[in-house]
């Protein structure tokens, strides 16, 4: 493996494996989804640059969400989510930013707009960062997320996920999806699982349980990998002068 | 059998949600105390080099309502056309131009605004001159799949007009969604309309 850093042009986007802009079933998408076709291009540099984030600027908690928001111990089950970030040429992708955000155990995100009946945490921010290591390695501490009711249709309900935001090397590689957990009834009901089309790819947004990588008497862990848009690694250039 | 490929398919993307600001910009949210502070905020430093602009705006829907929770992210050059970013080849960025930084709509307003450098042309390696612009990229609750667009600027005709980009939207009459207007010196505003007759050019590259 080499560190040099990835100049290759970024694959397509898959737009069939992609949820559409337009699904009704999530009622919010009806207004906010662009009606017009995009406009698709090769990647240029604006999409093949990004930013860089340093593992300096992370501090000790901010991957341990069971801590990091009072140093008092967050209530309810507790998890490592663990994975690697890879490509679509399954190459790890590394020093990239991972951000995540979820409910509280009780299903309630410490946020003034979340009405939900379940109590807050004190001691539960629902936040969390870190940075790939080399091998494109992240891991986080936390508590199982709840379910929780939203407004969409009179009775529909979240299955337990984590909010995940990744950057790649390049920003047209960016990134925010929500991973599952393995066994969830609520998965197949989701309004918002829903707008994938393709049943493979809905499971490869559920993480299975690790008992390898779960910890006695401390804490169960979930696996889960992301993968980012490839970066071709031929170079064989055959483009007009442009584009 | 030929060998087999081995290649992934990328994650599918989720909407962020309405609660994104807790996990990308949880001091501005009032969740204080877990990072020093949120990323994102500036995508420059003192001593940038370049014109120093403010561009202003809106996210609205297709009924026209004001989108309250969008939050944006933004990437662009520095003032020579290079970015700081290691997968730069071309040359050195400016230091004090980080180029990317997050955009977060007002809470009760729905209006963002963004502080920094107007970005210089980007030559691209295989030939071609991209106008000078900073690309958007836009999540929030009922967006499934993060939109990316670009602002260019419309007091940038000459460049405007040989853009590679620009020059392949097909649709003529829909490249003004893209322009940043100039409201003085210094000053543009960029609205972005998710979907109707003014509907913003998305693009998939
Ligand atoms: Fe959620």
């Amino acid at each position: 493996m080499t560190d040099a850093p990835s100049t290759g042009p970024l694959l397509a986007r898959n737009r069939l494996w992609h949820p559409p802009a337009y699904t009704p079933g999530y009622k919010t998408s009806v207004t906010r989804a662009p009606s017009r076709a995009l406009i698709a291009l090769p990647s240029t540099l604006s999409e093949e640059t990004g930013p860089a984030f340093g593992r300096d600027m992370l501090g000790e908690l901010d991957n341990n969400l069971i801590l990091n928001f009072t140093g008092e111990p967050a209530q309810g089950p507790r998890m490592i989510m663990h994975g690697r970030v890879l490509d679509e040429m399954a190459r790890p992708v590394p020093h990239v930013l991972v951000e995540i955000w979820q409910a509280n155990a009780g299903g309630r995100y410490r946020h003034k707009k979340d009405g939900y009946a379940a109590p807050l945490d004190p001691n539960f921010g629902g936040c969390g960062r870190t940075v790939t290591n080399a091998a494109g390695e992240y891991e986080f501490l936390t508590i199982r997320p709840g379910p929780y009711p939203w407004p969409n249709g009179p009775n529909d309900w979240r299955p337990m996920h984590i909010h995940i935001s990744v950057f790649g090397s390049g920003f047209g590689q960016r990134l925010i999806t929500q991973m599952y957990f393995e066994g969830d009834p609520l998965i197949p009901l989701c309004p918002i699982v829903n707008t994938i089309p393709d049943k493979a790819a809905i499971e490869s947004l559920t993480a299975p349980l690790d008992m390898q990588n779960s910890i006695g008497m401390d804490c169960l862990a979930w696996k889960f990998d992301i993968v980012l848009r490839g970066r071709r690694q031929t170079y064989f250039e055959n483009r007009k002068e442009g584009l | 059998m030929p060998q087999p490929l081995s290649y992934l398919k990328e994650t599918p993307s989720q909407t962020a949600g309405p609660y994104v600001h807790i996990g990308l910009t949880p001091n501005l949210l009032g969740n204080g105390g877990i990072f020093p502070q949120d990323l994102g905020l500036s995508p420059i430093k003192p001593g940038a080099k370049g014109e120093k602009i403010t561009i202003t705006g809106q996210v609205r829907d297709g009924a026209g309502m004001v989108l309250r929770d969008a939050l944006m992210e933004s990437w662009q050059a520095d003032a020579a056309g290079l970015y700081n970013s290691p997968s730069e080849t071309r040359g050195t960025a400016d230091p004090n131009v980080i180029g990317w930084a997050r955009i977060v709509a007002d809470f009760d307003t729905g209006d963002w605004r963004l502080d920094t450098i107007k970005p210089g042309r980007v030559t691209l390696p295989q030939g071609g001159t991209m106008a000078p612009h900073i690309s958007l990229w836009i999540v929030a609750r009922g967006i499934n799949t993060g939109l990316q667009t670009r602002i260019y600027f419309e007091d940038e005709e000459e460049a405007n007009a040989t853009c590679p980009v620009l020059s392949r939207i097909e649709h003529r009459g829909r490249v003004p969604t893209l322009l940043a207007k100039k409201t003085g010196p210094g000053q543009y505003r960029f609205d972005v309309v998710l979907q109707g007759e003014d509907e913003t050019v998305f693009f998939d590259l």
